[in-house]
């Protein structure tokens, strides 16, 4: 069953419409051959109770009263009208008042029922073991000799009833199996065609080149269209993180070179000198440029840890608090400067945005990491929320970046920045790439209280609360 | 033993309340008896097929013995009866009499639709059966097999050319004069004693008011009403009658052709045409036989037969002596429907017997008039 249903799912779609519609023309199929049995029956049943009643009201129209006694003149026309059904037994007899026959077959009887209330009366009945269909007509007398009720029985067998209700059901059968072949065929068609697109989406992306991520051509049908987009998306998705890829190796290896080379050039020069004093210089000088070298090498590794992450990871709903919470007791900064008195501002309120922690982090601790670099403590981590937008940002008591960089922070900028290997550059850099990841932006502010703040503005997750 | 009996003397009608309660399609009254039996083919044949019929054996007698050329294992008994007892008899039969017959033909259709209306008749199907016009069977139960026109016969030394009357209106005219020579030398069937006479006159009625006048004229030109057509051709024949009403046409042509005593006249204003039916009853004991029959009387060597023996008569062109010709339109075939029913009808049948009865009442001498 499993297996079936698997397969199920898995076949064509036309082998699904067409199951569908077989299904629907098979249930509707059936539907309509009830019904149209059931109407045929009924009009051939009216029908012909038309022609019975017709010989019965003529029959009870043909009595009189002569002397005091019912007389049944039987018309020919009755029975013409009852050899309309050119092949039934005719049955008739009519009771007079007396309840005895005037005229016909003894043996035909009313069963009981609603005969008083006048007018006619249909039943079935049997006349010389056939099924028969009956009519019964009430004639009243009131003459002076006689007074009463003369009932009127016609009665015929079914043989033309059931040609004829055969004949409407067969003949609706077939309209339905003609209309049914040919929805058949429409159904096919529509399919086929409503199908096309999606071949032709197949036969395009089959006959491309494994490196062409290029959008695929977006004007296929609505349908299609949202598998199209969705292609689209994945596809510019990962020619983007090729690319960022890309840029992040070549930008490492020149920015590493660089170092890498002068560094050999003090640790040759450390080898060649010979004199105690200058070598400890120049060890120094050493350590001073791994440190820097390992600073360097960290941020780099954050940047593509930022970036990969900024497209690839899920977005999840952050307090800021919390992320501040977790810059601030990470302590990295102690290490780089033990005494700048990096202090947290963070409300009460919660202050939710849609992000990923590890990114916002990375981001907020370079931003730390340049104002306590380049900045005068102390240095302020905080979290506050504003015209729908959440904001965690630094802040120190310097003067803050020199107005050309902050009007021409950019990517321009920022690239040259990391190809400058410009630690300070690459920090704005990484929370600029974060802010954006996250649909954010990047503010420096001047707050009247003095100093310099660096904030990620990211919008507020709404119902957050 | 060919020979007819008995002939019933003929006679101007009596009134009978006993010859009502014997029309009555009640099983009560016990049948007569057949006229005339005759066995054909071999004693000793495997094969039995029993026949009740109206048709004069003198006549159908041909036709068996054609047929039993063809089928050396059969015997059949043929029994001639008059209409009302094949009727009687076949209702017997139809409610469990001990001998049935295989084979039921009769003149009076109206009293084989009856039958077969009260399920007493066997179905057969087969393609001559069905290749028969619809007139020609009912319910695949009831077969018309002849074809033979409803004539007046005149004597031909007696009744001079210009008075041979062509249509009715022309026997209106006979009779018309108060002084007529045909008063009381015009017979008909008695419409009680043969189903046959019947069947015309209820045809008659049905078909044109002219039927009245002819009654009127009946009665009050003494009339004869009589048994048999065997009779009312004789009577022709030897002069006791000048002109027959109504007489089935086989007979007459028949009688015609030996005797230029007689002439025949197919009504020119419209012709009846009877077709006798056959019906298997359902008690048969040989029915496989009686269909075999059947089939041998739609086939074309039984139609030739049957044409040779005048039950299947060429009615456009050359019929008579006198080269007697009537168009198309005058034909009016007996057609086998519940329509005929009505003339069974019990109250149907009393009020027009009692009207006939009434016109041959008022035709009696003073006398014997009540009023």
């Amino acid at each position: 069953m499993a297996r079936k249903l698997f397969s199920l799912g898995s076949s064509s779609l036309t082998m699904r419409v067409a199951l569908a519609v077989t299904s629907l023309l098979v249930i509707g199929g059936v539907l309509v051959s009830i019904a149209a049995f059931a109407y045929g029956r009924q009009a051939a049943q009216e029908a012909y109770d038309r022609l019975l009643l017709g010989a019965a009201n003529d029959i009870a129209g043909s009595i009189s009263v002569v002397n005091g006694e019912a007389v049944v003149d039987l018309s020919a026309s009755a029975f013409q009208l009852l050899a309309l059904a050119p092949d039934d037994r005719v049955a008739y007899r009519v009771i007079g008042v007396d309840g005895q026959t005037l005229t016909g077959y003894d043996e035909l009887i009313v069963p009981p029922g609603a005969d008083g209330s006048g007018g006619s009366r249909f039943f079935d009945g049997t006349f010389t073991g056939e099924q028969a269909r009956y009519v019964v007509v009430l004639r009243r007398i009131a003459e002076r000799s006689l007074n009463g009720t003369i009932q009127v029985i016609v009665g015929h067998t079914m043989l033309a009833r059931n040609a004829l209700a055969l004949d409407i059901t067969r003949k609706a059968l077939l309209a339905a199996v003609v209309s049914g072949i040919a929805m058949l065929l429409l159904a096919v068609f529509v399919v086929r065609s409503a199908l096309k697109p999606l071949e032709r989406i197949a036969q395009t992306i089959a006959g491309r080149d494994p490196h062409d991520l290029t959008p695929v051509d977006p004007h296929v049908p609505r349908e299609a269209a949202v598998l199209i987009g969705a292609l689209n998306g994945f596809m510019a998705r990962l020619d983007r993180q090729m690319s960022t890829m890309r840029n992040l190796i070549s930008d490492t290896a020149h920015q590493l070179r660089t170092p890498v080379a002068a560094l050999r050039a003090q640790a040759d020069l450390a080898a060649e000198v010979e004199d105690d004093e200058r070598r400890r210089a120049v060890v120094a000088r050493i350590h001073a440029r791994s440190v820097s070298l390992g600073r360097l090498l960290d941020q780099l590794l954050s940047r593509a840890l930022v970036m990969h992450r900024g497209d690839s990871a899920r977005r999840e709903v952050l307090d800021l608090r919390d992320v501040a919470l977790d810059v601030f007791e990470s302590g990295d900064f102690n290490i780089l400067a033990p005494d700048a008195g990096v202090r947290l501002a963070i409300g009460e309120e919660p202050v939710a945005v849609l992000a990923d922690a590890p990114s916002l982090q990375e981001a907020v601790k370079n931003l730390v990491t340049n104002a306590i670099k380049h900045g005068k403590a102390p240095v302020e981590i905080g979290v506050s929320a504003d015209n729908g937008e959440g904001c965690i940002w630094v802040r120190d008591a310097g003067g803050g970046l020199p107005p050309s960089v902050e009007e021409a922070l950019g990517e321009r900028f920022l690239r040259s920045a990391v190809s400058r290997g410009d630690s300070s550059g690459l920090g704005l850099a990484i929370a600029l790439a974060v802010a954006e990841a996250f649909d954010g932006r990047l503010s420096f502010t001047r707050p009247e209280t003095g100093g310099f703040r660096v904030a990620v503005m990211l919008p507020l997750k709404e119902d957050s609360k | 033993m060919r020979s007819f009996v008995p002939l019933y003397l003929s006679r101007v009608f009596r009134l009978s309340i006993f010859c009502l309660a014997l029309l009555a399609p009640s099983g009560l009254v016990r049948a007569g008896e057949p006229e005339i039996v005759e066995t054909f083919g071999a004693a000793d044949a495997p094969g039995r097929l029993v026949i009740r019929s109206t048709i004069d054996l003198r006549i159908f007698g041909q036709v068996v013995d054609a047929y039993l050329e063809t089928r050396p294992d059969l015997q059949i008994v043929y029994q001639q009866w008059g209409s009302n007892d094949l009727y009687q008899d076949s209702v017997e039969g139809c409610h469990g009499g001990d001998d049935p017959a295989d084979m039921v033909m009769s003149s009076g259709v109206h009293q084989m639709v009856r039958l077969v209306n009260d399920a007493c008749a066997l179905s057969y199907r087969s393609p001559a059966t069905a290749n028969l016009p619809s007139a020609l069977r009912w319910r695949d139960e009831l077969w018309g097999v002849t074809r033979e026109p409803v004539v007046m016969v005149y004597n031909r030394r007696l009744v001079p050319p210009s008075e041979i009357p062509h249509t009715r209106f022309d026997l209106l005219d006979l009779l018309r004069p108060s002084l007529s020579r045909y008063a009381g030398k015009v017979a008909t069937y008695d419409i009680e004693q043969s189903g046959v006479g019947y069947l015309f006159a209820f045809a008659d009625s049905r078909e044109a008011t002219t039927f009245g006048a002819l009654l009127e004229s009946f009665g009050r030109t003494d009339a004869v009403a009589t048994c048999c057509s065997a009779e009312l051709i004789s009577g022709v024949a030897d002069g006791t009658y000048l002109i027959a009403y109504n007489v089935i046409g086989s007979y007459a042509m028949e009688l015609a052709y030996g005797d230029d005593r007689l002439g025949v006249v197919l009504p020119e204003d419209y012709t009846l045409v009877l077709s006798r039916a056959v019906m298997i009853p359902k008690q048969a004991h040989h029915p496989v036989e009686a269909q075999a029959f059947l089939e041998y009387l739609l086939s074309s060597a039984g139609q030739t037969e049957l044409q040779r023996a005048r039950l299947i008569m060429p009615l456009i062109g050359e019929v008579g002596a006198e080269g007697e010709t009537i168009s198309e339109t005058a034909l009016r075939s007996i057609s086998l429907s519940p329509t005929l029913l009505v003339a069974l009808d019990r109250q149907k049948r009393s009020h027009f017997i009692s009207r006939w009865r009434e016109t041959f009442e008022v035709a009696r001498p003073p006398e014997s008039d009540p009023q």
